[in-house]
């Protein structure tokens, strides 16, 4: 056992006194490889974040949200309906929202406005997430100036900043009373954005949405779940666009290790006779090309993932998010929360390290199992 | 002492271009002596040498080691003899690394790494402990007067040094049979006739030493005990010098 042990160090150690010979080649392979792995790992990184973000928000979303359309786009809904729905067997509870956009002609950002009933805001106040606070410089107790529909100020005083948990969704958003938001939109009182639908048994949810669009046609019931599915779809859709760009890229990549794992040089090959006549086995010499093949793709793999999670989650990703986040989030902007798939991380392992290291041991096969007579010929 | 009875060596068998490189061959080699087969390029020489090295399997015949302690799990205790070309792979390399050194012809060095790292190289896979072998190979470069190119890589040194480079790294398992294969063919004569001491040393420290050469200086050397002349894979002669 202790004499095994001191034959893969002993070999080790030359696989690294060897791989120092190449310096140059060896450290642009490295190089390259390790751009590969960053840009998988960065991507796979971000996605999962983004998806994570967005499941955990949606996850408080109501089981069901009561549109009304008109002339094929969304309209107010009048909050009648709402107790007319909650008639229907099955629902548990209707509750209007009102909800809008503001833009900021200070910083050029747009911000999503919705009303509260939570009795834990006062009049005149707002809670705000943590974009806000931070284009506006704005901290618990500060005043928020706004411009109403007609010009008037608005001022609402802070009473609290969302945590940055929440700030794929909420970082742009301000809460506030219903009678500040009716203040500040000219909102009619008898009309809301939409309806929050809850609904006794997750079950009967289609059923639900199937009675509601009967009894109203200008409605469009729209269950959570179709939300999340969308969220997700949208999320693997960005990042399958992003990765079809780095597809030409990530092949040339490919074909470039696949030449240099498979191609043995004729050096190389002289090397592995000479090995081979001083009294190497084969699974010597394949132990010494599996240890290169590991030195190099592991620690392409290792720094490449380090460096990913540095680049999303501590810089934001700045060479993804154009491509990722969209615009409608570009202000104001956030920090993802780190989450890290470790299935992911074990399948990208798979996909880079196992392949390369496969492809440098299997060309050696046939140079490592030649006679050793051959080789003291040379 | 090697004993090879009847030892052929044929390639490519049952082709058109079949040939024979050994054919035939009784000898024995006497331990603690200095053997040389001599013969001109393609008299089989070479192919003797990595026969009895454990390098390759002869077509037909036996070779026996006798009296050398080989790595062979499975031989029975007070048993003299080891009848190595019946051997596994495993049990062949086993017996290469522990039983013979050997020294090419053109030196066979690994480029770009340094002298210390060349001599070690034989006893990296043996699972000894680096700093236990790294000694040995210190000492060995003392003996040959290269301790001053340890560090260096293999590139920078001349001829002779290169030489005793592959002599030292011959010798880094303690083998007790040195098989040599035109060790002077690259060599001028005056580092012919240095090597050819090293070798006199050599044998005085109790190793036996089996030299493929056509070269005068090797074969007339006074501390030569035998000579076997071969030609087209045959011993023509075999004679004791003493």
């Amino acid at each position: 056992m202790k004499r095994s042990l001191e034959r893969h160090l002993n070999i080790l150690e030359f696989t690294l006194a060897s791989l120092l010979r190449r310096r140059g080649k060896n450290l642009s392979l490295l190089a390259m490889y390790l751009l590969v792995v960053f840009i998988l790992a960065s991507l796979l990184f971000f996605v999962a974040a983004l998806k994570r973000e967005a499941a955990i928000i949606l996850n408080d979303a109501p089981d069901m949200i009561v549109q009304r359309l008109m002339a094929g786009r969304q309209d107010l809904v009048p909050v009648r309906y709402a107790a007319e729905i909650a008639q229907i067997r099955g629902v548990a509870a209707v509750r209007p929202r009102y909800w809008g956009y503001y833009y900021d002609t200070l910083n050029g950002a747009n911000y999503t406005i919705m009303a509260s009933d939570d009795p834990a805001l006062p009049p005149e106040s707002a809670a705000i997430g943590s974009g806000v606070a931070k284009a506006r410089n704005l901290k618990v107790g500060d005043l928020l100036p706004l411009t109403s529909y007609n010009r008037a100020p608005v001022m609402l005083e802070i009473h609290s900043i969302f945590s940055s948990s929440a700030d794929l969704i909420a970082a742009d958003t301000i809460l506030m009373p219903p009678a500040d938001f009716q203040k500040l939109f000219n909102f009619p009182n008898s009309q809301a954005t939409d309806l929050a639908v809850s609904v006794r048994n997750p079950q009967e949810l289609p059923t639900v949405a199937a009675k509601i669009a009967s009894q109203y046609p200008d409605s469009r019931p729209i269950l959570k779940r179709e939300i999340q599915r969308t969220y997700q779809s949208i999320f693997d859709w960005r990042g399958g666009m992003t990765l079809m760009v780095l597809t030409s890229a990530l092949l040339s990549f490919i074909i470039f290790a696949w030449d240099k794992g498979t191609g043995l040089s004729a050096e190389e090959r002289k090397e592995i006779g000479i090995l081979k006549s001083i009294g190497w086995e084969t699974s010597d010499v394949l132990l010494l090309k599996f240890w290169e093949g590991i030195v190099i793709s592991l620690t392409a793999f290792l720094l490449g993932v380090v460096l990913a999670y540095g680049h999303v989650f501590f810089l934001s990703a700045p060479l993804f998010a154009q491509a990722l986040k969209g615009w409608s989030v570009l202000y104001p902007s956030f920090q993802l929360v780190p989450v890290v798939d470790l299935y992911q991380i074990t399948v990208l392992f798979f996909l880079t390290v196992v392949p390369y290291t496969a492809a440098t041991i299997i060309p050696c096969w046939r140079a490592a199992t030649i006679d050793p007579d051959t080789a003291m010929r040379y | 002492m090697i004993e090879l009875s009847a030892i052929t060596k044929s390639f490519n068998s049952g082709k058109p271009n079949q040939f024979t490189a050994v054919d035939n061959v009784t000898l024995v080699v006497n331990p603690q002596q200095i053997t040389v087969l001599k013969g001109p390029s393609g008299s089989g020489k070479t192919s003797l040498l990595a026969l009895i090295g454990c390098m390759a399997r002869p077509t037909s015949g036996r070779i026996f080691l006798r009296g050398v302690a080989a790595a062979v799990p499975f031989q029975q205790e007070g048993m003299e003899s080891v009848e190595i070309t019946s051997l596994p792979e495993r049990f062949l390399n086993d017996i290469r690394r522990s039983t013979f050194g050997f020294i090419f012809q053109q030196f066979n060095l690994v480029k770009g790494i340094t002298v210390l790292e060349n001599v070690m190289l034989p006893a990296y896979p043996t699972g000894e402990r680096r700093s236990d072998f790294r000694v040995r190979a210190l000492a060995l470069l003392e003996q040959f007067s290269l301790s001053r190119h340890a560090g260096q890589r293999i590139e920078l040194l001349s001829g002779g040094e290169l030489q005793r480079v592959a002599i030292a790294r011959a010798l880094i398992n303690n083998p007790s049979i040195i098989i040599a294969d035109e060790p002077t063919a690259h060599l001028d004569s005056k580092l012919s006739q240095e090597f050819m001491a090293i070798v006199g040393r050599l044998k005085g420290e109790g190793k036996s030493v089996l030299i493929a050469s056509h070269d005068p200086i090797v074969f007339d050397s006074p501390l030569i005990d035998r000579i076997v002349e071969m030609r087209d894979g045959s011993v023509v002669n075999s004679r004791s010098c003493r």
